[in-house]
C-alpha cells in the first residue's frame, strides 16, 4: 500500500506515493529524477547519498520517503547551475577537490550542513564533519581546503548559506 | 532490498503503544539508522514500524525541576551533543555522542536509539552508565523507571518488555558537573564502532565520585565498581592497580576489529591514560 506525502524539494512543493520501505534517496533518484545524490553503500557509511533535509545533512538512504513528509529536502542540484555556482560548487572546482566526482554531491551537502550550523568552522570541524564521507581519488587535502575556502567566500559575502 | 512492511506514524505515547499492540511484529522507529540498514541486510524487516519521531514531547531536551535533565527519545544524538544543558552540566554526554557514527548519522541517529539496540559498543551508553542515568519507559502496563544499569542484559538484548516505548532519558542531578576521559580506539578514525573503549568520569562532590565504563569488551557496555572504588582510595596513584582490575573483570572476545587480548590490554592502557589526563586537566585548574 502506498502512503500519499507532500515534500519540498529544491523549493518546489512534491506530492508522491511512494511504498513504505522506500528510501529518500530512492524517491529522489527514481521518481524525481534527481541523481545528484549517489547510492554508495546504501548503509549510512559512504556518505555519497547526503542531502540537507529542514537544512540538516543526513544519510538519504537511511531515511524513508514517508518520513520526509512535510519536510523540506535540497539536494545538490538545487544548489547553483552552470554559470550561478554556489559558492562551494565553485570553491570544488577552483581547489580541484572533484575526481571522478562520485562522491562530491555527498561532500558538498555534508559541508553545506556544517556550514548551516557552523558558519566558521576549523579545520578539525571540517574534517570531523566530512569523516563519514568517503572520497576514493583526492586523498581530501582540496576537499578540505575547498570547504574552507567556502566558508570564507560566505562569510565575505555576510551569509552564512543558509538554504531552505 | 528492505522487505515490504507497514509504516505507521504516532502523534501520541498512547498512541504509539496502540499501533505496536495492534501488530504482533512490530517496532519503535526513532531515528532508523541501525534499524533500516540491518531490515536492509538481512532482509528481515517488522511487519509494522510506529514513527515516534512525530509525538512532541518525545523531541525534549527539558532541564527537571530538581537539577537533572530528561533527554526526550526522538532527540537526536548530534542535537543533545550540541545543546547547551549537556554541553555546560553534563559534558560527558556530549563528548560520548560525538564519538558516535559520522555527522550525517548523528542528525538522524538518537540516544535512545543506540540503547535499546544494546550493542556493546554503544557510545552513549559509556556517558549514561558513569553519569547514572534512568531510562523512563511507557508500556501497556504504565511507566516504569529502569536504572541504566539494569537496561543491558546482553548484546542487542534489553531488560525493557515487549511493547515498551523508551520515551526519555534522565541524567540525576547529583551528575551534573562531571568530568570525564574517553579513550577509545578504531580501525579509522571517524565512523567506526569502538574496538575498544574507556570512559573515566570524576563527579563533582561526594565520597564514591569515580566512574569506570568500558565499550566492545563484554556482552553489554559495562562499569567496574572495583576499579572506581580503588581509584575513590587512591586517586590516580591507584590507575594502574584499577586498570589490572579493568584487565580483569572483562570479558571480550575475538573479532575482525581485534583480538581479546589486544582488547584486553587496551583496556588498562586506556583507564590509565585516562586517569592521568584527568588528573592533569584537574591540576591545569588549580582545582
Amino acid at each position: 500500500m502506498t502512503i500519499a506525502i507532500q515534500v519540498t524539494v529544491n523549493g518546489q512543493l512534491e506530492a508522491l506515493e511512494v511504498e513504505p520501505h522506500e528510501s529518500l534517496l530512492g524517491m529522489l533518484r527514481e521518481r524525481l529524477d534527481l541523481t545528484g545524490a549517489k547510492e554508495g553503500c546504501n548503509e549510512g557509511e559512504c556518505g555519497a547519498c547526503v542531502v540537507l533535509l529542514d537544512g540538516r545533512a543526513v544519510n538519504s538512504c537511511l531515511v524513508l520517503a514517508v518520513e520526509a513528509n512535510g519536510r523540506a529536502v535540497t539536494t545538490i542540484e538545487g544548489l547553483g547551475h552552470a554559470g550561478a555556482l554556489h559558492p562551494l560548487q565553485q570553491a570544488f572546482l577552483e581547489h580541484s577537490a572533484v575526481q571522478c566526482g562520485f562522491c562530491s554531491p555527498g561532500m558538498i551537502m555534508t559541508a553545506l550542513g556544517l556550514l548551516n550550523e557552523n558558519p566558521t568552522p576549523s579545520e578539525a570541524d571540517i574534517r570531523q564533519a566530512l569523516s563519514g564521507n568517503l572520497c576514493r581519488c583526492t586523498g581530501y587535502r582540496q576537499i578540505i581546503d575547498a570547504v574552507q575556502a567556502a566558508a570564507a567566500a560566505l562569510g565575505a559575502a555576510g551569509q552564512a548559506g543558509r538554504r531552505p | 532490498m528492505l522487505r515490504r512492511f507497514e509504516y505507521t506514524q504516532a502523534r501520541s505515547v498512547e498512541e504509539a503503544l496502540a499501533l505496536w499492540q495492534g501488530s504482533p511484529d512490530s517496532r519503535y522507529l526513532a531515528g532508523g539508522t541501525d534499524l533500516i540498514p540491518r531490515a536492509r541486510a538481512t532482509g528481515r524487516a517488522p511487519a509494522r514500524l510506529v514513527d515516534v519521531k512525530a509525538v512532541p514531547e518525545l523531541d525534549q531536551v527539558r532541564a527537571l525541576p530538581d537539577g537533572g535533565l530528561s533527554i526526550g527519545a526522538a532527540a537526536s544524538v548530534a542535537r543533545v551533543a550540541t545543546a547547551p544543558e549537556v554541553r555546560q552540566r553534563f559534558p560527558v554526554l556530549a563528548t560520548c555522542c560525538q564519538a558516535l557514527g559520522s555527522y550525517p548519522l548523528r542528525q538522524r541517529a538518537t540516544v535512545a536509539g543506540n540503547i535499546c539496540n544494546a550493542s556493546p559498543c554503544a557510545d552513549t551508553a559509556a556517558a549514561l552508565l558513569d553519569l547514572d542515568a534512568v531510562v523512563v519507559a511507557s508500556g501497556p502496563r504504565g511507566v516504569r523507571r529502569v536504572s541504566i544499569h539494569e537496561l543491558f542484559v546482553g548484546p542487542g538484548q534489553t531488560s525493557l518488555e515487549r511493547g515498551e516505548l523508551v520515551t526519555a532519558i534522565e541524567l540525576p542531578a547529583a551528575s551534573a558537573g562531571a568530568r570525564g576521559q574517553l579513550g577509545r580506539l578504531t580501525r579509522r578514525q571517524g565512523v567506526d564502532i569502538a574496538t575498544v573503549a574507556v570512559l573515566v568520569t570524576v563527579l563533582p562532590a561526594g565520597s564514591l565520585r569515580h566512574r569506570v565504563a568500558l565499550l566492545s569488551v563484554s556482552p553489554t557496555p559495562m562499569r567496574v565498581a572495583e576499579a572506581e572504588n580503588l581509584l575513590d582510595q587512591k586517586g590516580p596513584d591507584g590507575a594502574a592497580e584499577a586498570a589490572a582490575i579493568a584487565r580483569a573483570a572483562c570479558r571480550p572476545i575475538d573479532d575482525v576489529r581485534g583480538s581479546a587480548s589486544y582488547r584486553r590490554d587496551m583496556v588498562g592502557v586506556l583507564l590509565e591514560r585516562a586517569v592521568h589526563a584527568l588528573a592533569a586537566e584537574r591540576g591545569g585548574r588549580g582545582a
